[in-house]
């Protein structure tokens, strides 16, 4: 069982897996850095879904696929800046109805559209985003067929890792960005719109959850799918969290989530009597896990040094 | 007479729940001077300031700069007329550098990017050219007060700013930290700039500003030359009577020790021994003060005493119960009060009404329920008698504390902590940033209850003149151990107990002896 193609097969496996939930970690480590915890990148990801699949179907083109999964991406974090920052609602609210408003919309305008409740696999033709195949790389064993021939979109989850670390750390709008999530009334004393900031840092949030939500629907399987994003907003959040908002850290905690996710697939894969629904559950169970056993890294590493141990 | 840079005039501010913060007020402000604004909590200094600063938008009258009419509409508007705020809390990023936050909102740019190597350099070129000893690639969070505030002058010189608003910028600083200060203000006047000064400390006025502008219930009393003006006469005018800043006291009559503190040790998460084996009891009838430059464990002190925080080692007892593990609720129980130092955070619920905040330590009690219900009708009389016991001046006992000025708004804290029946209080900064009246109310409260009902009291301020005259024992904290303490406080001189704080002196074991 455990042979080299095995291990291949595997490693793939989770670096794909990975691509919706690095997205995912992007999005929340920009809202983090703009002080708010975005909490709907769920019903983002999952619009953006949608979205990808009906523009390709409707314009046969893949790429405008992709960009209308930006586009809806982008309209659903705006409406979220809008009812947060212009109408002053409150963020976490607006974020759940935002998520619970998309798994319901999404089946409703699904429904519209092509008339089926549960995929739009049979009414719309499907279009997925080319995958690459690196020359020279290829042809190494066991690394070639791991990093080789991916969606392009998972190139591009990596590629977003530095994206987003230049941009905060280089440029100057990610400068007053961070300044406005660290102290709000600080940065709007110098003239930064703090509003503003906050607009924009929903916009790019946006962008990356279209990618991802577009890798779901367009990549990862070649249809929208009642519930399709199923939690990776939530794991993308808590991968953010166990790095504490550091764009590097993030990505490094989602592929860790990306690797369980494999690691419960390919079980499932193997056959076997384990009960497929308890394995589902690895991906999940190793957030909290995970969540936990960080926090109780860093309080014992607090108690330490509070009792003079160092 | 140098040139007149800025004058506001007839400026009327009415706030949309009616209160007339402002009312046809003017003053002027010449090239090259400083000058003071002073009035009580509530006068409407910080109002006024944002006016000028474009945070609020007056209901009449105008300013002019330079003469010419100008309109304020945000604080861009303010920045760009050369106008900036040093704030009294400060406006800082923790997590960025001192070049970061001194060109936030004008950051240098190289091939559209953001230009770390010339924020830099163009903050240098600020701090050498006015004398500030500041590493431009420290992170803020590293700095010790004195130099954030640095930072934030820094912050309003870089962008040109020639009139500069300072919001009691001492409030925080030591004594050494604020001639220091005070240096550079007269440095930053000398070359043309002019600054408004906002304080409560009458003697830094005196010691700097040469005109003074006073304030009282949002009036405008005038602006006098400091030339011809004593404290005395400023205090008069503020406040509308003489302010007696001595407190006549007997000597105390000690009674069994109430706080017993044994080798208490704190270390914090940075590892920090915040209090290093502190040892001292305090007794029955007496005030003990603590004074120290801030943040040399007082507060944790006060934390630890409290229960808000725990510590590390040692014993603390609070008549007779150890008080290790103990929530703020048991500490109570045992007999303590707190005035806490953060009013707003932790002294009240600020949309709850004064009624509420009053009883907020009591309602469980028998005494206030009748079965499931709380005694409404008892509870009203008693919440009316504290209002004119205390003085809080509001509309009625149901109005919510954050609607009162902040004199007022610890006047609720203190009804409510010196009317608790504990035998000992916990005041840390029971005075900070209120009105002259109120804290005077409050220093004879706390040494009236010593006297008559044997109440112990711990008194922790950063204001020398309230621990000087309200303590009778006085220990000095510096880097969490007590380095001096003395019999009487209010015969030490500030001098003597500047060169404790600061560690140019510290006491032996043996000369301390017998005080602790």
């Amino acid at each position: 069982m455990f042979t080299l193609d095995w291990f291949a097969n595997f490693g793939f496996s989770t670096l794909r897996l990975s691509t919706p939930l690095i997205f995912a970690a992007l999005a929340a480590v920009i809202n983090r850095k703009a002080g708010m915890l975005n909490m709907a990148l769920e019903g983002m990801m999952l619009s953006a879904a949608l979205g990808g699949v009906v523009f390709a179907g409707m314009t046969g083109n893949v790429w405008i696929g992709l960009l209308g999964a930006i586009v809806v991406s982008v309209f659903v974090g705006w409406v979220i800046a809008f009812a947060n920052l212009s109408g002053k609602t409150d963020l976490y609210l607006t974020c759940i109805a935002v998520n619970l408003a998309a798994t319901g919309g999404t089946v409703f305008a699904m429904y519209l559209i092509t008339g089926e409740k549960a995929t739009t696999s049979a009414a719309i033709r499907a279009y997925t985003l080319p995958t690459i195949t690196i020359p020279l790389i290829e042809k190494i064993p066991l690394i070639g067929p791991m990093i080789s021939g991916h969606n392009v979109l998972t190139y591009f989850a990596f590629i977003s890792v530095f994206l987003v670390w230049f941009f905060l750390y280089r440029t100057r709008l990610g400068l007053r960005m961070r300044a406005v999530g660290e102290n709000p009334q600080a940065a709007s004393s110098v003239g930064i719109n703090v509003k503003k900031i906050g607009y924009i840092s929903f916009l790019y949030a946006g962008v990356l959850c279209g990618f991802g939500g577009a890798f779901m629907s367009m990549g990862w399987v070649s249809f929208f799918m009642k519930n399709m994003v199923n939690g990776r907003g939530y794991i993308g959040l808590s991968a953010m969290n166990i790095a504490e908002g550091n764009p590097v850290g993030s990505a490094i905690a989602a592929v860790f989530f990306g690797f369980s996710d494999a690691l419960a697939t390919t079980l499932k894969g193997q056959g076997g009597t384990f009960p497929t629904e308890f394995l589902d559950m690895i991906p999940y169970a190793a957030t909290i896990i995970a969540l936990v056993v960080i926090s109780s890294i860093r309080m014992s590493r607090l108690r330490k040094i509070q009792q003079g141990r160092k | 007479m140098a040139q007149e840079v800025l004058r506001m005039e007839g400026i009327t501010k009415i706030y949309d729940n009616g209160f007339v913060a402002n009312k046809n007020i003017t003053f002027w402000l010449h090239e090259g001077e400083i000058l003071a604004l002073v009035g009580e909590n509530g006068a409407g200094k910080t109002t006024l300031m944002k006016v000028l600063f474009g945070l609020e938008t007056p209901q009449e009258g105008k300013v002019l700069i330079n003469g010419e009419p100008a309109k304020i509409l945000n604080t861009l508007d303010a920045i760009s007329k050369g106008i900036g705020m040093v704030h009294q809390h400060f406006m800082l990023v923790p997590s960025l550098t001192v070049a970061e936050n001194v060109v936030l909102g004008i950051e240098p740019m190289k091939n559209g990017l953001f230009d770390f190597e010339t924020a830099v350099s163009m903050t240098q070129e600020v701090a050498d050219k006015y004398n500030f000893n500041i590493d431009p690639k420290m992170k803020v969070a590293d700095l010790s007060v004195g130099q954030m505030q640095k930072v934030e002058i820094m912050k309003v010189l870089i962008k040109g700013a020639k009139i500069i608003i300072m919001d009691e910028p001492t409030a925080v600083l030591t004594p050494q930290e604020t001639d220091e200060l005070f240096e550079q203000l007269i440095l930053l006047r000398d070359s043309g700039h002019s600054i408004i000064f906002i304080s409560h400390k009458l003697e830094e006025v005196k010691r700097i500003c040469s005109r003074v502008t006073v304030l009282r219930h949002g009036y405008c009393l005038g602006s006098y030359d400091l030339a011809d003006m004593n404290e005395a006469d400023i205090s008069r005018l503020m406040v509308g009577r003489d302010v007696v800043l001595k407190i006549e006291k007997e000597d105390p009559k000690l009674g069994k020790p109430v706080v017993h503190i044994k080798d208490l040790v704190k270390i914090n998460e940075t590892g920090k021994h915040v209090l290093d084996g502190i040892s001292f009891d305090i007794h029955e009838g007496e005030v003990v003060g603590i004074a120290g430059v801030e943040g040399n464990g007082q507060s944790d002190l006060s934390d630890v005493l409290s229960g808000m925080a725990g510590f590390t080692s040692g014993t603390v007892e609070v008549n007779g119960n150890n008080i290790k593990g103990k929530n703020v609720h048991d500490i109570r129980g045992m007999g303590m009060a707190y005035i806490p130092e953060d009013r707003m955070e932790y002294g009240c619920a600020g949309d709850m009404s004064i009624r509420d905040n009053i009883v907020a330590d009591r309602f469980f009690k028998k005494e206030y329920k009748s079965g499931p219900f709380m005694k409404k009708k008892y509870i009203d009389e008693i919440v009316d008698q504290y209002i004119k016991d205390f003085e809080i001046a509001c509309d009625d006992k149901s109005q919510p504390v954050r609607m009162l000025s902040g004199g007022n708004i610890q006047k609720v804290v203190v009804a409510r902590e010196f009317t608790s029946g504990s035998n000992f209080i916990l005041a840390n900064q029971p005075t900070r940033g209120i009105d002259v009246g109120a804290a005077e109310m409050i220093r004879k409260t706390i040494v009236r209850k010593s006297r008559e009902e044997g109440t112990a009291t711990l008194l922790i301020s950063a204001d020398l003149n309230e621990v000087l005259e309200c303590s009778d024992r006085l220990l000095v904290f510096r880097k969490g151990k007590v380095v001096a303490a003395f019999p009487k406080a209010n015969e030490v001189s500030e001098a003597e107990l500047g060169e404790y704080m600061l560690g140019l002196k510290t006491m032996t074991a043996e000369e301390m002896e017998g005080l602790l």
